[in-house]
């Protein structure tokens, strides 16, 4: 209680102190995320530049992700069919109409996610818990069957040899770096969105909805719909990634929308730090750096076992992920 | 002609697999009242507040509103008609600050609560009146803390702060003194007083000193029928009312001595 009324006199004589806070603190936040951009712009000297379009496309299919669990608390197990949409439709599209642009394709695909996470969304948004995810993961093998069975997806094989075009129909991405930075520019834009959603009069309804659902219910919100926005913003987004990934790898296949990759991107922001910013982008990390490198390696056949294991670690140590246990740690020693 | 009670059951009915928690409920409540709905445990109180914002939808039974019916709307629609709920678990946003909380409420009003591409940064524009509020209940020194990190009779009154933000005609108040000291009572019994002027309050409450200090009218109910309807003064004297209420309650006393 004293410490309470400390902080009560704390704000009452100095109102102006915790405005400057909040400035401060949003300087730092911008510098850091400059910081960072700056990293992404000269990382392709370092470090291959197709490995690096992989990871910023799972970061960003996790980074779509974590909006719908850590933030209106949503375990849809079947965003890989949001995934594989994307990339399908784009990859189909590409493949057939040599003269369109990439950046249409690319909107083509994210469009059709969209829709069909509107429909997802429609049929199990009213559910709650165990029964969302089991509803979403039947949706989503549903989808599957169908990119076995369809005609135009290749079945087995995919889509192979999908062309990377022309941005704008003006610049060439055949070469791996043109192709880099347009990836780049597309995460940065993702991201954003993803911030912006966060930080608007809607995210704050949706973290109402997240902490007090029959308060915010009982505030006169619709909370159905909110949630199925979010669903929505989110399956868009995967499909962004989906896409972007199609056009980067020249390829859309089934593992795509496998329900494996649901799970992964349940590892990779559970890892990362659920609810957090940059939890995703580092689960992502931590896991498609893993897969690449294991992979070429001795322990080729492991990677699986590995990442479970790291899993079960996560979960039994750092239950806040990654990030949110750095967090902790920052917010515990420097404050 | 304005009808004569803004708040009307007729016939109320829940039953749950045969057992029958509210039966046939007639409850009208006047304009301006502070209406108390009393009973012993289990007399079915905070499931006709349930059914009243619809978090239940009756077995039977109508629900008016000025009159109007209001039995088939959903729980959200309810509210915006100013029919607001508090919760008996004090219902709060626990991860957002003070001051937030009451601004989600306020925000309902901009109508903005599915703009997603704007900043966050619109709803500044609430913050005077939000701080109003809380001056209110006597919070504006904590507008800045998180929530849960407030002691519970502060949570309570942001509660009540963030119900008066939506500026309601009719207030329903699940126990707004459960689980209260003496002091935060006292608090409490204040802030409802000054949050019904102008406004109709049901509340279901078990401490008979605020009843008798605040109430208007009470109902009371046993076994989810309406026992006795009246004043303070009548339903103290009311015979059936003593046995009804000390009955239980001196067996409650037996049971914890035991």
């Amino acid at each position: 209680m004293s410490s309470l009324e400390n902080i009560q006199a704390a704000a009452a004589v100095h109102p102006k102190v915790e405005q400057q806070r909040q400035r401060a603190a949003l300087l730092r936040k911008r510098g850091f995320y400059l910081a960072l951009l700056g990293v992404a712009l000269v990382a392709p000297l370092a470090v291959y530049p197709v490995f690096l379009m992989k990871l910023l496309c799972f970061a960003l299919f996790a980074c779509a992700f974590n909006l719908l669990l850590g933030f209106a608390g949503l375990l849809s197990f079947g965003h890989a069919a949001f995934l594989a949409s994307g990339g399908y439709v784009t990859g189909y599209l590409l493949s057939q109409y040599s003269g369109l642009s990439t950046e249409l394709g690319i909107l083509a695909g994210t469009t059709a996610s969209g829709l069909l996470g509107l429909g997802f969304g429609l049929l199990a948004i009213r559910r709650q818990g165990i029964y969302f995810a089991m509803i979403t993961l039947a949706l989503a093998q549903l989808v599957f069957f169908m990119f076995v069975q369809a005609p135009f997806t290749g079945g087995e094989n995919g889509l192979q040899g999908v062309p990377r075009g022309h941005l704008f129909g003006l610049f060439d991405l055949s070469s791996n770096l043109a192709m880099y930075y347009f990836v780049l520019a597309v995460f940065v834009f993702g991201f954003a969105v993803i911030q912006r959603t966060i930080h608007s009069p809607y995210g704050q309804v949706l973290k109402a909805i997240r902490d007090n659902e029959p308060r915010a219910i009982s505030l006169g919100y619709n909370v159905d719909a909110h949630k199925l926005l979010a669903f929505v913003i989110s399956a868009t987004l995967t499909g962004l990634a989906g896409a972007t990934k199609t056009v980067v790898f020249q390829l859309a296949s089934l593992t795509d929308a496998h329900w494996h990759m649901s799970g992964e991107v349940i590892l990779m922001t559970l890892l990362g730090g659920v609810g957090t910013v940059l939890g995703p982008l580092v689960g992502a990390g931590v896991v498609v750096t893993l897969q690449s490198y294991l992979s070429n390696g001795p322990l080729g056949d492991w990677v699986h076992v590995i990442l479970g294991v790291i899993f079960v670690l996560c979960v039994l140590l750092f239950r806040a992920g990654i990030v949110g246990w750095l967090q902790k740690l920052i917010s515990r020693n420097f404050k | 002609m304005a009808p004569e009670f803004v708040l009307e059951t007729r016939g109320l009915t829940k039953e749950f697999r045969g057992f029958t928690a509210v039966d046939s409920v007639d409850l009208r409540v006047q304009q301006g009242h502070i209406h108390a709905l009393i009973g012993p445990n289990g007399a079915g109180k905070t499931t006709v507040f349930n059914l009243l914002t619809k978090f239940l939808t009756p077995t039977r039974g109508e629900i008016l509103y000025f009159g109007k019916p209001i039995t088939a709307m959903k729980s959200n629609e309810i509210a915006r008609l100013g029919l607001v709920r508090s919760f008996q678990i004090s219902a709060v946003f626990g991860h957002m600050s003070v001051r937030d909380n009451v601004r989600v409420a306020l925000q309902r009003q901009q109508g903005n609560s599915f703009h997603f591409w704007k900043s966050a940064r619109c709803l500044d524009e609430l913050n005077e009146r939000a701080d109003q509020l809380l001056a209110e209940v006597d919070l504006l020194g904590f507008a800045d803390t998180l929530t849960i990190e407030l002691p519970y009779g502060r949570k309570r009154a942001l509660e009540l702060a963030t119900t008066l933000a939506l500026d309601p005609k009719v207030l329903l108040l699940d126990e707004p003194t459960q689980g209260m000291g003496h002091e935060d009572v006292d608090m409490v019994v204040g802030l409802v007083r000054r949050a019904a002027v102008g406004r109709t309050v049901v509340m279901v409450e078990h401490n008979l000193s605020v009843v008798s200090r605040l109430c208007d009218r009470i109902t009371v109910l046993a076994r989810g029928a309406i026992l006795a309807e009246g004043d303070y003064a009548a339903m103290s004297a009311h015979p059936q009312v003593r046995e009804a209420y000390l009955g239980s309650e001196a067996a409650a006393l037996e049971e914890a001595h035991a």
